[in-house]
Formats: structure tokens, sequence, C-alpha cells
């Protein structure tokens, strides 16, 4: 009875141990689903959509200008960030806040991106937070998958005046 | 034939089997809990690689201690470096979120180090691609702490969380 039992609490923990570690290699090496939360992406994205982000750009230093991009937070790793990619290194960025008046203008470090949101009012960014390493990123949305109405990829960048002019 | 080609089958079956359970587990396994990497360059002498390029060491990395993104002053850490994403760098933790550091090289003399940061440097200063040179670095490129050196077998220890005392900040946060 008792070994009865205890083979069958091995062989549990083994699938578990076994789909917990295919599940983390999807998620790390393939991508997932997230949902993210806050105004800062609207209309691109509203708060509580779902949408599936991949994780192979990253890996493969393909990240470009325009993607939208989740990262971990530089003031709190443990939270993540959704952002559009507005800078890869070496671009010139216009690095000024809404609030003011003139413009200024600055390169984006090397191993550095600059995100901002498509919200530009409503966004706590890299015009606050100034640009993020790379390193940081963990992947790349492009699909949205709830709610159903704006189902499909998702739309360039509203925001096109942002991006800086070759 | 029929008995050969069954046994080709089961063969196969046992195959797939097992690379789909042990693939993932390891590679999990070496993301989550610990891997091994050898140490190149000088930035860490004399803690690391005293010998220079004749022999490099090779550390035990320990990811699971840093899962939360907890680390102590003194603590030797790998993280991604934050001028270039392929690569990997292993220095020391000087100060934490909300100390204030002397720097040795950077364009401000004391930097205090914002939330969500660390400041790191190489034991081996002026030779080393650290803080004093990129800044503090954010807590979410952290990527292990290098608990001990495997090899070679008669440099076999367990790193000491050790802070030079000329390299205490200047005001810690808990002060």
């Amino acid at each position: 009875m008792l070994r009865g039992v205890l083979g069958k609490t091995f062989r549990l923990v083994g699938y578990t141990i076994q789909y917990g570690c295919i599940a983390h290699c999807a998620f790390e090496y393939v991508g997932g689903v997230v949902m993210c939360s806050g105004p800062s992406m609207e209309p691109t994205i509203q708060n509580s959509d779902v949408v599936f982000a991949e994780n192979l750009s990253r890996h493969f230093y393909g990240i470009q200008r325009g993607d939208i991009v989740i990262a971990k937070s530089p003031s709190d790793p443990k939270s993540n960030i959704c952002k559009r990619v507005i800078g890869l290194e070496g671009d010139k960025i216009l690095t000024n806040s809404p609030s003011d008046f003139f413009k200024s203008r600055s390169y984006v470090p090397t191993g550095h991106v600059w995100l901002e949101g498509d919200n530009l009012q409503n966004s706590t960014d890299s015009r606050y937070y100034g640009p993020i390493p790379y390193g940081l990123i963990r992947g790349r949305i492009f699909f949205k998958i709830w709610p159903l109405s704006d189902f499909g990829f998702l739309r360039d960048s509203p925001n096109g005046h942002r991006f800086s002019d070759d | 034939m029929a008995q050969s080609q069954g046994w080709v089958k089961r063969y196969f079956k046992a195959f797939c089997k097992g690379f789909f359970v042990a693939v993932p587990v390891a590679v999990t396994f070496l993301d989550r809990v610990a891997c091994v990497a050898r140490v190149e360059g000088a930035s860490m002498q004399p803690s690391l690689n005293p010998g220079g390029s004749q022999s490099s060491d090779v550390v035990l990395l320990n990811h699971w201690k840093v899962r939360n993104f907890e680390v102590q002053r003194g603590d030797i850490v790998s993280l991604v470096s934050p001028k270039n994403p392929e690569q990997k760098i292993i220095k020391r933790v000087i100060a934490l979120e909300g100390d204030i550091v002397r720097t040795m090289g950077h364009k401000n003399r004391y930097v205090k180090v914002p939330r969500g940061h660390i400041w790191v440097e190489g034991d081996h200063h002026g030779h080393s691609f650290d803080s004093n040179s990129f800044g503090p670095v954010s807590l979410g490129l952290l990527h292990a702490h290098a608990t001990h050196i495997l090899w070679p077998p008669e440099r076999w220890q367990k790193l000491e969380s050790v802070l030079p005392p000329e390299r205490l900040p200047v005001q810690s946060k808990e002060a």
C-alpha cells in the first residue's frame, strides 16, 4: 500500500519536473503568452490585453527599430515593462520630455536601446530613466490574442515623428 | 523479420522519450541552478586568473542564489555586459542600491547607486572594464553568483565575499 503511494508520488514529481523544464525551455527560448497592464502603450496595446511574445529575436540579436519589446525594468528587476524600441545603439534620438521646451538630441550608447511607450503623455520610459542595456530585453511582442476584436499583428507606431531622420 | 523491426521501433521510441526528458531538464538546470564557466582576462587578479593567460580558472556559477536578485557587498558575480549583450563579465559587487561610492576613474568623484542597480568593480583596478567605466548596472543584468573555483585542482577553493576595506562605500543605506 505504502509502496504504491510512494511510487505514484515519485512519478508525479517526475512528471512535474519534466513538464516544468519543458515549459521553462519554451518560455525562455521560443516564446509565451503575456498579459499587459497599464496605459503606456495605448492605443496599440490597451490595459489587460493578452499578447504573444517571442524570444527568438532577442537571442539572435534581431530586435529592430519599431519593435514592441518586453524588458526587465531597470529600477526593479522583478517587474517587466512593455515599450516600443525607438532607437538602437548609435542612433540619434530626441531626448526631451513633453514638459521641456527645447528639443535636445543625443546618441544611444553602445549596447543600449531607447524605449518609449506609444502613449507619450502617460508613459514612464527612456525619456525618464535613460537608455536601457540590451541585456534587459526579454522578448518581442508581435501578435495580440485578446480582446478578439483586436486579434492580429500589432500596428506600427502612431508616433512616427519620434524616430530620428537620417 | 518482424521481430527486428519491432526492436528498432522500440529503440527509437525509447530514444525520443529519453531525449525529450533529458534535454529540457539539462537546459533548465544549466539556466536556473548552476553551470560552470572559464574565466578569461586579468580584471579580477589576484582572486581569479592569477597566472594570466597560462591557466584560466574555471568557476562554478550559481544561478539559484541570485534568483531573487539578492546579492551582498563583496560577492563575485557574473553579469551581462551593459556595453555588449553577447558577453558576460565577472566582477565583484562593491555597493548596493542607496550606497554612495567613491569612484576610481569615473567622470564623477562620488556616485549614489540608484534603486535596482549595483556597483561592480574588478579586483585589478586599472585593468578592469567595470562600473568605473560604465556606471552602475541594473540588477536585471545579473547572471549568476560565482561561488567556487573548480579548476585547476590546486586552486580548488570557495570564493569569499570579502570587500577590500579601501573600497567600502562612503555611506551605506543601512547607516
